[in-house]
């Protein structure tokens, strides 16, 4: 059976961009996929196809069981999105924006009020409900937003970028509450260009360049599939480098890098702990002195570096420009 | 933060689809517009100011050198001008639809609506609708100022609604003009220069300001024929203003058929346009 959220060679060009070609997902029920990829990858545009925004050129998606090309009215009743786009109106309260974003969804004015005083005290916007939301903080316009995507309770959501540009208070909070979405069945996809955001939140993760998917896993898989782990160490003295690099040349697996103007060595090792306390017998034992020692695990920026050939780019100010789709 | 699973679940409702729909939904968005204008008042007095100004320009500055059906008498050319500044008020309203329209493109609102199981064209009409309260506000500021500078209605009351009814049909159908225009531009700056531009030829090259008559040989089919001309013979015919253009175009013969006609044909065409242009648009 197909999962939440399913798409199949999904192809969307604009001009001679290839913002999409060929991308397959399959998000099962209940669980979490982080769409992972820098600017211009084609996140967006995978997102504005699945919640029906942009048709494709080819391909299918099926969202909560509905073909989203033949029924998009019908995936529209099933779906909340939030995120860089789906804003809110910040001439509206916030009262006001969700008691709207409830009517739109069909529900008559009574019942979208009593839900928008709902979502307001859940997301701690009460005490600021009857202000407009112009005068709402970033980390409020996030949480309104999210509970705009929340008025129904979708069974799938989707959220693009939901942290771009918090401050790490509010990107903790918005994680927690996300983290509880999910706890209470909801599937989601979630696009980011933080790493650390995929890895804390998603179950799965799909890494798309170029509008291709070009890796899929858990984020320990991915790791494991840049290679293991490796010890660092930082001696003391630079005369030591030489003495430190025959101890890893011996227990590690592979060729030492040395770093001389930091005195920092990586070797590739595998035996874990066990193998870290014998560098560090053997290294007291040569007589070096040691400033820092540890074992590293691969990064899910290392990851990216080594598919891709190039870092994934962060934002310096924090605001992301929207992918070029016109 | 508290529980998120603590809240009921809820469920969309089924839509109800069809025309009941599209009105509510419809009606939904005006609202927001309608707020959205007390908040932003400056907006409203913006636009009420300009009407007034043009008022007072063209009364003054032209009208004593201006003769309207042989006589150069400015309080001829003051009731004269009315109907075409009438006209004008409505149709610059073109503008506000398309800007507030790119506006909710560029800030992401319409990509909000467009993922709500909501009729089609509802975002669009609730827009359209919205202006229209904000251009009928507009057009009683203007009548007053207008009684005050002597303009006077002189075939009774109904006939006056009557012509105010033609000159808000028309300033309907050019707000979806407005629309096609907002949803086809990428920043909504460019939406209000993009939708003010064509509206001088259009306003200019009519009966608005001087008798079509005056006009050089070969402008003169085009002022008759231009759907602002009709609407705005019908309403000197209506309130029985002097000026009338004794052209014998049809337009000119029918105004009030003509006006109805054309403000309609706007619509159906322009509707379609921008409702296809909705579904579609991407920032």
């Amino acid at each position: 059976m197909p999962g939440a959220i399913y798409a199949e060679g999904l192809v969307k060009t604009f001009g001679d961009v290839r913002a999409l070609d060929g991308v397959d997902l399959d998000v099962p029920e209940g669980t979490v996929l982080g769409l992972l990829g820098p600017n211009g990858a084609g996140k967006t545009t995978a997102v504005r196809v699945l919640t029906t925004l942009l048709r494709p050129d080819s391909g299918t998606a099926v969202v909560a069981g509905i073909d989203v090309l033949k029924h998009p009215n019908e995936v529209r009743r099933s779906i909340g999105l939030s995120g860089q786009f789906a804003a809110v109106d910040e001439y509206l309260t916030g009262r006001e924006n969700l008691q709207m974003v409830g009517q739109l969804y069909q529900m008559s004015g009574r019942d979208a009020k009593a839900r928008a005083g709902q979502l307001l005290e859940r997301f701690n916007l009460a005490d600021a409900a009857d202000r407009t939301a112009k005068t709402y903080s970033g980390g409020m316009r996030r949480r309104l937003d999210l509970a705009a995507a929340l008025v129904v309770s979708p069974p799938v959501m989707f959220m693009d970028e939901p942290t771009t540009g918090l401050d790490p208070r509010n990107r903790q909070q918005l994680w927690e509450v996300i983290q509880e979405l999910v706890a209470s069945g909801t599937t989601l996809l979630l696009t980011t260009q933080y790493l650390e955001e995929a890895d804390h939140l998603a179950d799965d993760i799909c890494v798309i360049d170029h509008g291709k998917v070009i890796a899929r896993g858990t984020s320990d898989q991915l790791k494991a599939r840049t290679g293991g782990e490796r010890v660092e160490v930082v001696v003391h003295r630079r005369e030591e480098i030489e003495r430190a690099r025959e101890v890893l040349t011996v227990l590690g697996e592979g060729e030492v890098s040395v770093a001389a103007h930091s005195r920092k060595l990586t070797v590739p090792v595998s035996g874990g702990a066990k193998l870290l306390a014998e560098v560090i017998r053997d290294l007291d034992a040569r007589g070096v002195e040691i400033d820092d020692i540890g074992l590293r695990r691969p990064t899910l920026d290392d990851v990216f570096m080594s598919l891709t050939g190039h870092a994934a780019e962060l934002e310096t100010n924090g605001e992301t420009d929207k992918e070029t789709v016109a | 933060m508290t529980a998120v699973q603590d809240a009921a679940q809820v469920q969309a409702p089924r839509p109800r689809g069809g025309l009941a729909q599209s009105v509510t939904d419809s009606l939904v968005v005006a609202k927001r517009n309608l707020i959205r204008m007390t908040r932003i008042p400056e907006m409203v007095i913006f636009g009420l100011i300009q009407p007034i100004m043009f008022v007072v320009l063209f009364s003054y500055v032209f009208g004593g050198s201006m003769s309207v059906g042989g006589s150069t008498d400015p309080g001829t050319y003051r009731e004269f001008l009315m109907a075409g500044i009438f006209a004008q008020t409505v149709t610059f309203a073109t503008a506000g639809a398309g800007a507030g329209i790119a506006d909710d493109m560029h800030k992401g609102l319409i990509d909000r609506f467009r993922s709500l199981p909501m009729a089609r064209g509802a975002v669009l009409t609730g827009r359209t609708l919205a202006d229209l309260v904000q251009t009928t506000l507009t057009v009683v500021v203007l009548a007053i100022v207008a009684l005050l500078v002597g303009w006077r209605v002189h075939e009774g009351l109904p006939k006056a609604l009557a012509a105010f009814g033609l000159l808000l049909f028309l300033g309907y159908a050019f707000s979806w003009i407005g629309a096609l225009i907002g949803l086809s531009v990428r920043t909504p700056e460019a939406a209000t220069s993009g939708g003010l531009i064509w509206l001088f030829p259009v306003t200019f090259v009519s009966n608005a300001f001087v008798d079509s008559s005056q006009m050089v040989s070969w402008l003169q089919p085009i002022a008759d024929w231009n759907p602002f001309s009709a609407t705005v013979q019908a309403c000197r015919e209506l309130f029985g203003n002097p000026g009338v253009s004794q052209s014998d175009a049809w337009p000119m013969q029918h105004p009030v058929l003509a006006s109805l006609l054309w403000s309609t044909v706007i619509i159906v065409v322009f509707r379609t346009l921008a409702v296809r242009k909705y579904r579609s648009a991407t920032v």
